[in-house]
């Protein structure tokens, strides 16, 4: 059992030192088109963790990420354009803050409690936030209705402007490098375990002594925080913030990048945005299988790419990272392996 | 001296009355059963007791404090740990993990977020597992266990809590005969350090390792005290023993 959890860690590791490799090499290589695609990409992988953070290690089904990304992204589009504030230093914050509480907000509304709120409820509760804002987003004219907020400025960094490109690519990578080692380190932290017990047996963590809504009121408000951060980013990197950044057609474009990519992985939430994406701007334009399924995937790839997620998740629950790690090995250890090692091997019981 | 005292304590769902009028006590250190046949009110006494139900009248005292009302989370702060009727393990971790989890239950959410007790627990995990002999499991998911050695587990982390009073629902549903020897013989020892609850549908395992016994029938209590005393009862024999 040992070696096999070892094993399967190192390749958990080697997967993301090669994505990293990959996401640093890549922009440097292709031409801008593609660096503003995976610029995108960086962005709305900081959204899937945000996702797989609450789901995948706290088993809290929220269907309205899009909520925290897009209020999030209106607030310092708003702030940059009333103000004339464009720093970077400025806006990022404040966007975190805004995500954080009303992640907080949401989680008061649908997750705390004194009786352990059902998974539809939770599930619903987001989805109706999230439609909810997306319909006074467009018909509230102060922030632009149907059109939302366009033509904003450049965020700055200092006198330095933001342009987009190579330079926000780096600076979304960063960002997404950054985020991405803190919810690791927070995940593998005994923080991390008791949301582990929370996702299995919510009940015997209460009756432990843990204070179970604490832990998902915290882990949410973060979730809403990067969530937060990740719509700032789109806003200026887009140009642009409107009512389709706030509903719930994006907040569901969260939990397919997350259940494609591989539950409760993290690198699955980076790897599901990727390939998705990646699949949603080539499937209509495929050639070479012929007119007839040229013609039908012109218009109909929807469709194809609905399959091919219905087909994951009955199939592969585990998603793409399924491939990679077996089942068994997306558990973590959270004791301290050196020492139970030690005490394995000073035998107090003979191993069977 | 009393650690638990039930007074009266009623529990009512709709026009159904799942126990009446009940009193219960239970001595610092004492093997205490609980017992009657399947609908008697059992487990909505341990409910009750453990803070999954608030009882509709009547009140729970645990060492002079007054419980009734109290959650799950702040009985267990104050000494009141149950075992499921139900096995309620964590299947998707490590047996290791499993005990951590219990252990460092009233550590404070930022010593958890520096993972300050990843370390400081580890010998207690390891003289639990040993004691209940899940020690060379402990890489293992607890849901690889057989069935006696999940509930074992669960003992095992409901004791790590080091609870003033034990609540035990059906520690041996479910196991062999050679696993109910081993499961009263690691229970024997807890008597030093604490009181234990227990409500069991096996009499020879309750009559072996129980001081006093307390039966219901039909949510109400026909019979309390010593259990030798309680088992020559001949209401029990009738309405109890008969089922069995």
């Amino acid at each position: 059992m040992q070696k096999v959890h070892r094993v399967t860690i190192s390749a958990l590791t080697g997967i993301e030192i090669v994505l990293f490799v990959l996401a640093l090499v890549l922009p440097l290589l292709l031409e801008n088109f593609w660096v503003l695609f995976i610029t995108k990409i960086f962005i709305l992988a900081l959204l899937a963790i945000s996702f797989d953070l609450v789901w995948g290690y706290a088993g809290i089904m929220s269907f309205g990420q899009a909520l925290f990304f897009g209020v999030s992204g209106y607030v310092v589009a708003l702030l940059s354009q009333k103000t004339g504030v464009h720093s970077i230093f400025v806006l990022l914050p404040i966007a975190a803050i805004v995500g954080l509480l009303l992640g907080f907000m949401m989680a008061a509304l649908v997750i705390l409690g004194k009786r352990i709120p059902s998974l539809a409820f939770v599930a619903l509760g987001t989805m109706t936030g999230s439609y909810v804002i997306e319909r006074l987003a467009r018909g509230w004219s102060y922030v632009g209705g149907q059109n939302g907020i366009s033509s904003l400025a450049r965020l700055t960094a200092g006198e330095f402007e933001i342009e987009e490109g190579i330079v926000f690519c780096y600076m979304a990578l960063s960002l997404l490098v950054i985020i991405y080692l803190l919810s690791r380190w927070l995940v593998r932290s005994q923080f991390g375990l008791v949301l582990a017990g929370i996702r299995q047996h919510e009940n015997r963590v209460s009756f432990l002594g843990y204070n179970v809504q604490t832990f998902k009121a915290v882990i949410f408000s973060l979730s809403g925080m990067i969530a937060g951060i990740s719509g700032a980013l789109f806003a200026f990197h887009e140009g642009f913030i409107g009512p389709g950044q706030l509903g719930p057609v994006l907040s569901t474009q969260a939990v397919l990048y997350v259940l494609f990519g591989g539950v409760g992985t993290l690198v699955g939430a980076i790897i599901g945005v990727t390939v998705l994406d990646l699949m949603n701007f080539l499937l209509p334009q495929v050639e070479f299988l012929g007119p007839t399924l040229t013609n039908f995937l012109e218009t109909g790839w929807p469709i194809l790419l609905g399959l091919l997620l219905l087909c994951t998740v009955m199939f592969r629950p585990a998603g793409l990272m399924g491939f990679f790690m077996r089942d068994r090995s997306r558990n973590l250890l959270f004791g301290n392996k050196d020492k139970m090692n030690q005490s394995s091997e000073n035998g107090l019981e003979s191993r069977p | 001296m009393t650690l638990l005292e039930v007074r009266s304590v009623s529990k009512i769902y709709g026009s159904l009355t799942a126990l009446s009028n009940v009193d219960l006590n239970v001595a610092e250190n004492e093997f205490h059963g609980l017992i009657g046949p399947n609908g008697s009110g059992k487990t909505t006494m341990l409910k009750c007791l453990a803070g999954a139900e608030i009882p509709t009248l009547g009140k729970v005292h645990l060492a002079g404090k007054d419980v009734t009302t109290l959650s799950p989370q702040e009985r267990s702060r104050f000494g009141l740990s149950l075992k499921f009727q139900i096995t309620a393990i964590f299947p998707e971790l490590a047996v290791y993990d499993n005990m951590l989890i219990a252990l460092q239950a009233h550590q404070t959410t930022l010593g958890l977020l520096l993972s300050r007790s990843k370390n400081m627990f580890h010998d207690e995990v390891i003289h639990y597992l040993d004691r209940f002999h899940l020690h060379s499991r402990q890489y293992d998911l607890a849901g690889e266990l057989s069935h006696g050695q999940q509930q074992w587990l669960e003992i095992a982390m409901s004791l790590a809590l080091k609870p003033r009073l034990l609540l035990l629902d059906e520690p041996t549903a479910g196991m062999s005969s050679q696993e109910r020897r081993v499961t009263a013989e690691l229970l024997a020892p807890i008597k030093e350090v604490c009181s234990l609850l227990i409500v069991e549908h096996d009499l020879d395992f309750i009559k072996d390792i129980c001081d006093s016994l307390t039966v219901l029938d039909q949510g109400q209590v026909i019979a309390s005290g010593p259990a030798k005393q309680v088992q020559n009862d001949p209401r029990v024999k009738e309405v109890y023993l008969a089922n069995v």
